[in-house]
């Protein structure tokens, strides 16, 4: 068996199966957990939790303007490669192929020249993410090995999906075969390290929303 | 059949081939190995001085499609390859001999040319049981390729079967078909794939063979490069609606009618090495995508049991992905369930130790 047919039969398969099992399984365990009833009146005049939830999920979405002359050039660096991670997913015609062969659905494409080009900046925005993190010392404190290897992660599919489009470095079909790999690997790693924000990240500003409401925070 | 005595030159001045005529083959010889325009005049000379080659043709497990295909060569002919150029000495389906006549022009031709002669093999060898599944005059494929490679100057695999295994290797290869390379140890091997080979990809190669004396430039696959050094994707014409993204949805769409790419409807050309996109077939008249078919993929490796021929190329393989993948849902599920119940009991323990505490308190 060749690399680019491991990479196509078993692996993708396996890489898919530990995904959906951990996302299921950390979903359910998350929603199962066992919930303190809140005891405290809540303040007067605050939003339901459901309300409160959804307004902190958009708020969230721009820097308040205290913190925008530090924290724009992050949000903004952020939206463009989380934009072009999702173009470069759902707007790339072999990718559209690969998730029809997954659900059966399927929607128009873009032409593959802009999505090169969208694939080009997303490399370049990651790798500022990533001297920004480097660079920032509160940032460099923070850090982990969990942020870093879920950077690489999210990084190498991206350069070697442009390196197989472009022919560059070895033979297609063997670009194709790391390329699909390096997907795979993300799959599995999705759901149990930093990247599980991917299905996380409206659960727990929706939560956090509700809380801060409840105790009459100003969101 | 054999005149092997007399140089090409001498061949082919007897029959009234001009020297100009030999310079303009030698010209098409050396474009399509892709060697520099100076190199045809060293071909055209080394022909004319060169005895016609004995070439032993083999046929195994095959379905004479490769001998089909090179009886379409346009540049060169079979007919000048075998009328002029070498000294075709066996060949099942071409030769006017059978019984044990035939074998006798095989085992004279190996003789009178022992480390010369060059050996065409198409059809893959059977070696389960001890290659019973194939025999010709009462022995085994694979005995018979290795007493002739023996004494060979190189062989050449021509086709998929011969250069990779090909259909009869498809899963569950119930004869234990072999490529020819792995079985011929220590002999130069030319591997000229596909199902069948470009007609030109044949000929070419063995008059190029015939002409430098040596090996053409091999990929990593023992391919010629000339011949199978680009993919059909980099030199197909319907790249450009590939990257503007206009795709066939099926084969009777209007993409399909107007020429768009074929991906979408399973075409291997981006994995698939060969010249189908420039020599084309049948004088370069057209090609499996030209007409309107993606290309299988057919001059790679095990291209039969590759995921299907009509399966884009990015899509996974697997026909049982989705049974996987169900059932990791329900093993997430049930994990995550007892996640939260060991959670919640844990929870009532420990919610319970205060009030128990507090009632001892309260009884001491």
């Amino acid at each position: 068996m060749e690399l680019l047919d491991f990479a196509r039969g078993p692996a993708i398969t396996v890489a898919l199966a530990i995904f959906v099992f951990g996302t299921v399984w950390r979903l359910v365990a998350l929603l199962g957990l066992p919930r303190t009833h809140d005891l405290s009146v809540p303040r007067p005049g605050t939003p339901g939790p459901l309300a409160a939830g959804a307004k902190e999920i958009f708020r969230r979405m721009w820097p308040r303007h205290e913190f925008s002359q530090s924290s724009m050039f992050a949000f903004v660096n952020g939206y463009v490669f989380h934009v072009g991670l999702a173009i470069i997913v759902f707007a790339f015609a072999p990718h559209v192929l690969f998730i029809k062969g997954l659900t059966g659905l399927h929607w128009p494409a873009l032409p593959n020249n802009v999505v090169y080009a969208i694939g080009a900046v997303t490399m370049v925005s990651l790798l500022v993410a990533l001297v920004r993190r480097m660079t920032s010392p509160v940032l460099r404190l923070i850090s982990t090995m969990n942020d870093y290897f879920s950077w690489l992660i999210t990084f190498a599919p991206v350069v070697t999906g442009l390196a197989a489009a472009s022919h560059l470095g070895a033979r297609y079909e063997t670009l194709l075969a790391i390329h699909i790999l390096s997907v795979a690997a993300l799959f599995i790693w999705l759901p149990f390290g930093k990247l599980a924000h991917f299905f996380l990240v409206f659960i727990s500003r929706g939560t956090t929303g509700a809380f801060m409401a409840r105790r009459g925070i100003q969101l | 059949m054999t005149e092997t005595g007399t140089t090409l030159g001498e061949a082919l001045a007897r029959r009234g081939v001009s020297r100009r005529a030999l310079l303009q083959y030698a010209s098409v010889v050396a474009a399509q190995m892709m060697l520099p325009a100076s190199a045809a005049t060293t071909i055209a000379a080394e022909l004319a001085k060169v005895r016609r080659q004995s070439v032993i043709w083999l046929s195994f497990q095959e379905c004479t499609g490769c001998t089909e295909s090179i009886t379409r060569s346009f540049s060169p002919t079979l007919e000048d390859l075998i009328f002029n150029f070498i000294s075709l000495d066996y060949h099942h389906t071409l030769q006017a001999v059978s019984g044990d006549a035939a074998e006798k022009a095989r085992e004279t031709a190996m003789e009178e040319n022992k480390g010369k002669y060059i050996v065409v093999c198409d059809g893959s060898v059977p070696t389960l049981d001890g290659g019973v599944y194939s025999t010709i005059a009462g022995r085994t494929n694979l005995d018979l390729l290795q007493e002739t490679a023996k004494d060979a100057f190189a062989i050449v695999s021509v086709g998929t079967c011969a250069a990779f295994g090909g259909l009869p290797h498809a899963k569950p290869n119930p004869t234990g078909a072999e490529a020819v390379a792995p079985l011929v140890k220590g002999k130069p091997v030319i591997n000229i794939s596909g199902c069948p080979p470009i007609p030109e990809a044949m000929t070419g190669t063995i008059a190029y063979v015939l002409s430098l004396g040596k090996i053409p430039d091999l990929d990593h696959l023992g391919r010629p490069m000339a011949f199978f050094g680009e993919t059909i994707h980099d030199r197909c014409y319907r790249r450009p609606f590939y990257e503007k993204g206009y795709f066939a949805k099926s084969f009777d769409d209007e993409g399909a009618r107007k020429g768009w790419c074929l991906y979408e409807v399973g075409c291997k050309g981006p994995v698939a090495y060969n010249a189908c996109a420039t020599v084309k077939w049948n004088g370069s008249t057209s090609f499996p995508i030209q007409s309107g078919h993606g290309c299988i993929g057919c001059s790679e490796p095990d291209f039969w049991d590759r995921g299907g021929f009509y399966r884009p190329l990015s899509a996974g393989t697997s026909s049982k992905t989705g049974m996987y993948v169900g059932g990791a849902a329900a093993a997430g599920a049930l994990a995550g369930l007892v996640a939260a119940t060991v959670a919640r009991k844990r929870k009532s323990v420990a919610m319970a130790q205060p009030a128990a505490q507090e009632a001892e308190s309260k009884e001491g």
